[in-house]
């Protein structure tokens, strides 16, 4: 039995009807060009086809005008792919929630909003927590609500003051473990200088939620004169991570014990505004900083490149990575760029400043280990590349779906 | 990294893409296949064509698991796994492939449980904490990963677990190969052959590529290094004019492959008649199906499976890709309607296909380093 093709089922059928139409804009453009080359090429008494280079390039434009599309939810339901942090939340986001709430507060999509209340500037967030399993080496999710608030109001320049918690708990959670996750952001809270202000507590059925879900939101103070954001991005400018990558992201795998792989890692959770305060007391101009959690350090390069229009070039040998990490990385067959730490910022900085903002971070203990990894450029826009310690080059695109596992 | 490091030195690689744009005759082009999607991913992944001289260029072959599944083989797991008290398991690859309803995420969000799991034998664990529920693992892969789904089902017999089926879609490479090698739109110079197939089947599976077809085959391993070597290798065959089967991964292949393994697959499957490949056909006799002793663990004799044949769309140009005729972007949807977010085309599925690596790595013009561009002078 064949399933004929010429009405494909579903969003197969809806992407090439979109393909279509959108080469048929294309078509007129691209003939008029063609036909530009194509007369040149008879002026100058030799009439082939346009060379490989040339018609790759091509290519690659339509490429790169499909990505600036509109994005759409394809989908009809939401699938684990909408929470990794890759193109599918990007396109959630801006496709569902940004669509809907659209305001121009909203529309940086930074780590928080800044706002203007009564002559001062605020900056708000907040962050779901769904973490399993719910305690980790070096951590666990109460001390991640905490410190993943913080960071979120840190890294936009502001001094975090006010949490709010909201608990989700599932009927049969053990009240000792309950204590232990609220124990944990105690400590956090005292240890970051924020105070938890107002909660909430839900609970629900048995198998209607795993065990503990916590929401946090944050009010911190700017008080600085800064103004930050991956938008302001400069050609020049150094991109510098303030530590060692993937801790985080590398500890949970292993910690939910489906692997059988055994390493020495532990999460890097923790406050960082200690950190960011030094950043900027040495470096005011900074020009964005975000903390590298779902998504990885790749993701925040192209949230860069993408936001100020600007290419990213970035040296593999420059960016720190535990050997531990990079072993169970390679082992697992995926990316430490893509992999989330929990205490761990990238930020621009002018390239004059660069050494300044190293040697700030350095002076720091969390930062004990930042480095510049990478430039920003005009070339390429859009595009983040890194040149691989092999001495080769490739490109480093938004995630799709989970990083997933390859099989051989 | 020890053992890694190693094989990504980029002053070796300097030295041997002097040696490789050495060996470049003036005015020939090389055509060389990686046959397996675990080379085309290091080659992507490490930016090894900047290494290449102009001539010469890699064709990406048909060894990604993942890439010749059918669409309706997909439609009939995600059939498999829609049955009452069925829990199927997957390798993560699988997961976002395309049937003509959605892929494996799609039907999980409908309702059916599909579990990734790293290697089979967790198949085993989930059946064994759930005897209520039937687990059918959904094999998939060459000779790389067919002694594993093997020995979990010898596992599995030897504890007499009731509750545990296989649906077969192993895959074996050679007729593939052949296929390739008897198209006639086809051009190559020579194979750069599969390192992990080869630590099951050896390297004399290879012989007839270089007897009857005169083409060299180096069977190569996964690192960077082990790559360009290989093309070396292959550029000296061709520059003396030799065809041989040479083994650049002895470290790990040997020559006559792993005997055990090959026993284990022999106990539990057979070949099939023939099987369809995304993109290149029905080929004979180039897949495996569980045996009559172990019909007990067959998805396929347990369950009604469907086996609705689904057309490749027609923009998709799998195919062509596949046997190395197109390169990705020549494909007509490549990058446009067909991404790695929403494939259309399997190739651009698995981080092995060769539309997926180039697009998540390859997509921009090449600078070449310096000692490749010595053979343009």
């Amino acid at each position: 039995m064949t399933v004929g093709h010429d009405h494909q089922p579903g969003w197969i059928g809806e992407a090439l009807a979109q393909h279509e139409q959108a080469q048929h804009e294309q078509a007129q453009h691209e003939q008029a060009q063609h036909e530009q080359a194509q007369h040149e090429q008879v002026e100058a008494g030799r009439r082939t086809q346009l060379p490989l280079a040339d018609r790759e390039q091509q290519v690659l434009d339509r490429i790169d005008r499909a990505r600036r599309r509109r994005p759409k939810v394809r989908e009809e339901r939401v699938t684990m792919s909408h929470g990794s942090g890759g193109k599918a939340t990007h396109t959630l986001i801006e496709a569902v929630f940004l669509d809907a709430f659209r305001n121009p507060l909203l529309e940086p999509l930074e780590d928080a909003a800044e706002l203007a209340v009564a002559g001062g500037r605020i900056a708000l967030t907040t962050d779901s927590y769904v973490v399993s399993p719910l305690f980790f080496p070096g951590g666990d999710i109460g001390d991640l609500a905490v410190n993943g608030t913080v960071n979120d109001l840190s890294v936009a320049g502001a001094t975090p003051l006010y949490l709010s918690a909201g608990f989700i708990l599932e009927e049969g959670f053990g009240v000792a473990d309950l204590n232990r996750v609220v124990e944990s952001m105690r400590d956090a809270a005292a240890a970051a200088g924020v105070q938890v202000v107002t909660g909430d507590t839900k609970v629900v059925q048995k198998g209607k939620a795993d065990g503990c879900y916590i929401n946090t939101a944050g009010v911190g103070l700017i008080e600085r004169d800064v103004s930050l954001g991956v938008a302001r991005a400069r050609p020049g400018d150094a991109v510098i991570v303030s530590g060692p990558i993937g801790d985080h992201g590398v500890t949970i795998m292993l910690a939910r014990g489906e692997l059988d792989i055994e390493a020495d890692v532990v999460s890097d959770t923790a406050p960082l505004n200690g950190l960011v305060a030094g950043l900027l007391d040495a470096v005011p101009g900074v020009r964005a900083m975000r903390d590298a959690t779902r998504g990885g350090v790749a993701t925040i390069l192209n949230e860069i490149a993408r936001a100020a229009d600007v290419g990213v070039l970035a040296v593999e040998d420059d960016i720190p990575v535990r050997p531990e990490v990079r072993g169970a990385a390679e082992l697992l067959g995926i990316d430490p760029m893509y992999v989330a730490c929990e205490g761990r910022l990238v930020a621009v900085v002018p390239g004059e400043d660069a050494d300044r903002a190293v040697a700030a971070l350095r002076a720091h203990p969390l930062g004990a280990q930042a480095a510049v990894i990478g430039r920003v450029r005009a070339e390429q826009p859009g595009i983040v590349q890194l040149k691989t310690a092999f001495g080769g080059t490739r490109i480093v695109d938004l995630l799709v779906g989970d990083p997933l596992p390859r099989i051989c | 990294m020890r053992f890694v490091d190693e094989f990504r030195d980029a002053d070796k690689a300097h030295a041997l893409a002097a040696k490789i744009a050495a060996l470049c005759e003036p005015g020939r082009q090389y055509k060389l296949m990686e046959v397996c999607g675990g080379h085309t991913h290091t080659i992507y992944k490490h930016g090894l064509e900047d290494y290449l001289p102009e001539p010469v260029t890699l064709v990406h072959g048909p060894g990604c698991p993942v890439c010749v599944i059918p669409m309706g083989r997909v439609d009939d797991a995600i059939h498999l796994a829609s049955q009452p008290d069925v829990i199927m398991t997957s390798f993560g690859d699988m997961m976002r492939v395309p049937g003509s309803g959605g892929s494996f995420f799609d039907a999980n969000a409908e309702g059916t449980t599909i579990r990734m799991v790293y290697s089979p034998l967790d198949s085993l664990k989930i059946a064994r904490q759930n005897p209520g529920k039937q687990v059918v693992f959904m094999a998939i892969g060459f000779e790389t990963t067919t002694p594993s789904t093997a020995m979990t089902m010898l596992r599995a017999a030897a504890e007499g677990l009731a509750n545990f089926s296989v649906f077969c879609n192993h895959v074996t490479i050679i007729p593939a190969i052949k296929a390739i090698l008897d198209s006639p739109d086809l051009r190559l110079d020579g194979f750069i052959g599969p390192g992990h197939v080869s630590t099951v089947i050896g390297c004399r599976p290879y012989e007839f590529i270089a007897r009857d077809y005169g083409k060299p085959v180096v069977v190569a391993g996964f690192e960077p290094l082990d790559i360009l070597q290989s093309i070396y290798l292959l550029m000296l065959q061709l520059a003396q004019g030799r065809s041989q089967v040479e083994n650049q991964y002895s470290r790990v292949v040997p020559w006559d492959g792993n005997p055990v393994a090959l026993k284990a697959i022999g106990e539990t499957m057979e070949l099939r008649p023939y099987f369809e490949w995304r993109g290149l056909g029905f080929i004979s006799h180039s897949a495996l199906q569980v045996r009559e002793k172990y019909a007990g663990m067959d998805a396929e004799r347990l369950f009604q499976v469907p086996g609705v044949r689904v057309a490749d769309p027609k923009a998709c140009q799998c195919g062509e890709v596949l046997k190395g005729v197109l390169k990705p972007w020549e494909c007509k949807v490549f990058g446009t309607a067909c991404t790695p977010e929403t494939p259309i085309g399997t190739c651009m599925v698995s981080p092995e296909g060769a539309c997926a690596a180039y697009y998540n790595f390859g997509r921009m013009n090449r600078t070449r380093v310096a000692e490749a561009e010595v053979a343009r002078s």
